[in-house]
């Protein structure tokens, strides 16, 4: 099963990813637009495009574990998983920067400085800058060692951008404490040491 | 006592629908000289520009967790609030204790449209054309007694129609308070329809209190049980966070929210590309209710 599914996917060309990264945006914006998503069209983008990201992040982090203990090989789509929820963040970003906020300055620097949830969720988002920038082959020749390093930030990225959903919600809410609990878990695998027989498989 | 209070908003801002003509009739009639008396150009917070939320939307994106967190769960689940053979048991420092059905609350009042601001504490708000009377007048059907300084209400709590009960999502049933003089002001009213419609479950059926000055989460809905108390009495959201939630939460631009700046706020139903506008101290009744506040520090009461 495993193996057809391998097989499979190494005739997909991790360059698809990009063509289809836009489409959940321009639905949601198309849903704002038309008053589809409710009578709060500016939250509802805010939050589909945060969530995706979010979910792509998680993806992201799932590579790993998922070949180690299912055998299952998405690392050819990595680098496209992880660029594309960068631009979601962004999207996420700038919706709030734009749309919520109306670039009210002021008041934007005020809730990134005052606001807790906010903070975190801005340096979740600053810290994924430098590995938007240096996903690309160049980039990773020429850091070697210290790439790999630099990439290990996306650890407290996605860490922050978990919290800043719990943290955002009154109350004590479901959703953003199962993939509070999704993240943890993720991170928890990664540091379990690989199972001998799943890695002759490998 | 009604019509202490008017709107300087005509019902011809209300998106007029056919259900209302009728009504409209009956109260032009009843009420000629209090709605002539309004037009006199008297200065009112409710600016002449206000445009009431639609239905759809006043119904359709509302906090009422115990039908869920989500701005759409109360519209999706609140059908099931069981509102028959509602009452609301009035106790504590009033001649005449006991239950109250919606028939003895409301014999011999009239009832008033209200078109307030309101703001919620999230940072977003709208217009709302209310229907109901003064809190004023039903307490005194009770008879409150001289020492009674605060008001303390209750939440119903059906748990086997409430699914956000059941997930225990805050502590149930949720519970507010005004101070006695807020409760009696001719502003506070207890809402029992909005567009001249019954109230929507989801907007707190069948009876819920109505407080424009403060944010929305202390206009609690569904109201069964109204106490007459000394002491300020504990409020929901206070009990969770009291750094975020203060027992007066007037609305005040000025006295910032660790959760959300209250500088300005979200017009609902403006669209994806509408600007954010600003939030008038005590959400635009200042003229109306400074005076309550007369020598407090709204920063340390908030």
């Amino acid at each position: 099963m495993i193996d057809t599914l391998n097989t499979t996917l190494r005739k997909l060309p991790a360059w698809t990813l990009y063509l289809l990264a836009p489409l959940p945006a321009a639905f949601w914006l198309w849903q704002g637009a038309t008053g589809a998503s409710g009578p709060e069209p500016i939250k509802a983008l805010e939050h589909s495009l945060g969530e995706f990201a979010l979910q792509l992040l998680i993806v992201g982090l799932a590579v790993t574990p998922l070949r180690k203990w299912t055998g299952l090989n998405l690392l050819k789509f990595r680098r496209a998983i992880g660029v594309v929820s960068f631009f979601y963040v962004l999207l996420h970003f700038l919706t709030w920067l734009v749309l919520d906020m109306s670039l009210l300055w002021g008041q934007i620097l005020g809730d990134i400085v005052k606001r807790p949830y906010i903070t975190i969720g801005f340096i979740g988002f600053v810290l994924l800058i430098p590995l938007a920038i240096t996903s690309n082959n160049a980039s990773v020749r020429k850091l070697g060692a210290r790439w790999r390093k630099l990439h290990k930030l996306v650890y407290p990225a996605v860490l922050l951008g978990g919290l800043h959903w719990v943290w955002l919600a009154k109350g004590w809410q479901v959703e953003p404490m199962l993939y509070m609990g999704a993240i943890l878990a993720i991170l928890a695998l990664r540091m379990i040491p690989k199972p001998r027989k799943r890695a002759i498989v490998a | 006592m009604a019509f202490r209070w008017s709107n300087t908003l005509t019902r011809a801002d209300v998106t007029p629908e056919p259900i209302w003509l009728n009504r409209r009739q009956i109260i032009a009639g009843l009420t000629a000289a209090g709605v002539a008396g309004s037009l006199g150009g008297q200065a009112h917070a409710a600016g002449e520009d206000l445009e009431p939320n639609s239905f759809e939307d006043i119904t359709s994106y509302n906090n009422y967790y115990e039908f869920g967190t989500g701005k759409g769960d109360p519209a999706a689940n609140a059908a099931a609030l069981d509102t028959s053979n509602w009452s609301i048991e009035i106790d504590g420092m009033v001649d005449k204790p006991g239950r109250y059905t919606m028939a003895d609350l409301t014999e011999g009042l009239t009832e008033e449209e209200r078109i307030y601001r309101f703001r919620c504490v999230e940072a977003w708000s709208m217009i709302v054309p209310w229907n109901g009377f003064e809190l004023a007048d039903m307490l005194a059907k009770a008879g409150v007694q001289e020492g009674a300084r605060y008001l303390a209400f209750e939440t119903v709590v059906q748990p086997e129609n409430m699914p956000g009960v059941r997930r225990k999502v805050i502590p149930f049933p949720y519970v507010e308070g005004l101070r006695i003089d807020e409760a009696m002001h001719p502003l506070t009213m207890m809402a029992t329809g909005i567009y001249g419609k019954p109230m929507p479950n989801q907007n707190g059926a069948p009876i819920r209190l109505v407080v424009p000055w403060k944010y929305g989460f202390k206009s609690i809905k569904s109201i069964v049980k109204i106490s007459l108390v000394e002491d300020e009495p504990p409020t929901t959201w206070n009990m969770l966070n009291a750094r975020e939630y203060g027992f007066y939460s007037n609305v005040n631009p000025e006295v910032s929210h660790p959760r959300w700046s209250q500088a300005s706020e979200r017009a609902i139903g403006g669209g994806l590309f509408a600007k954010r506008q600003e939030t008038l101290m005590f959400n635009g009744y200042e003229k109306e209710v400074a005076a309550l506040y007369d020598g407090m520090d709204l920063t340390k009461n908030y």
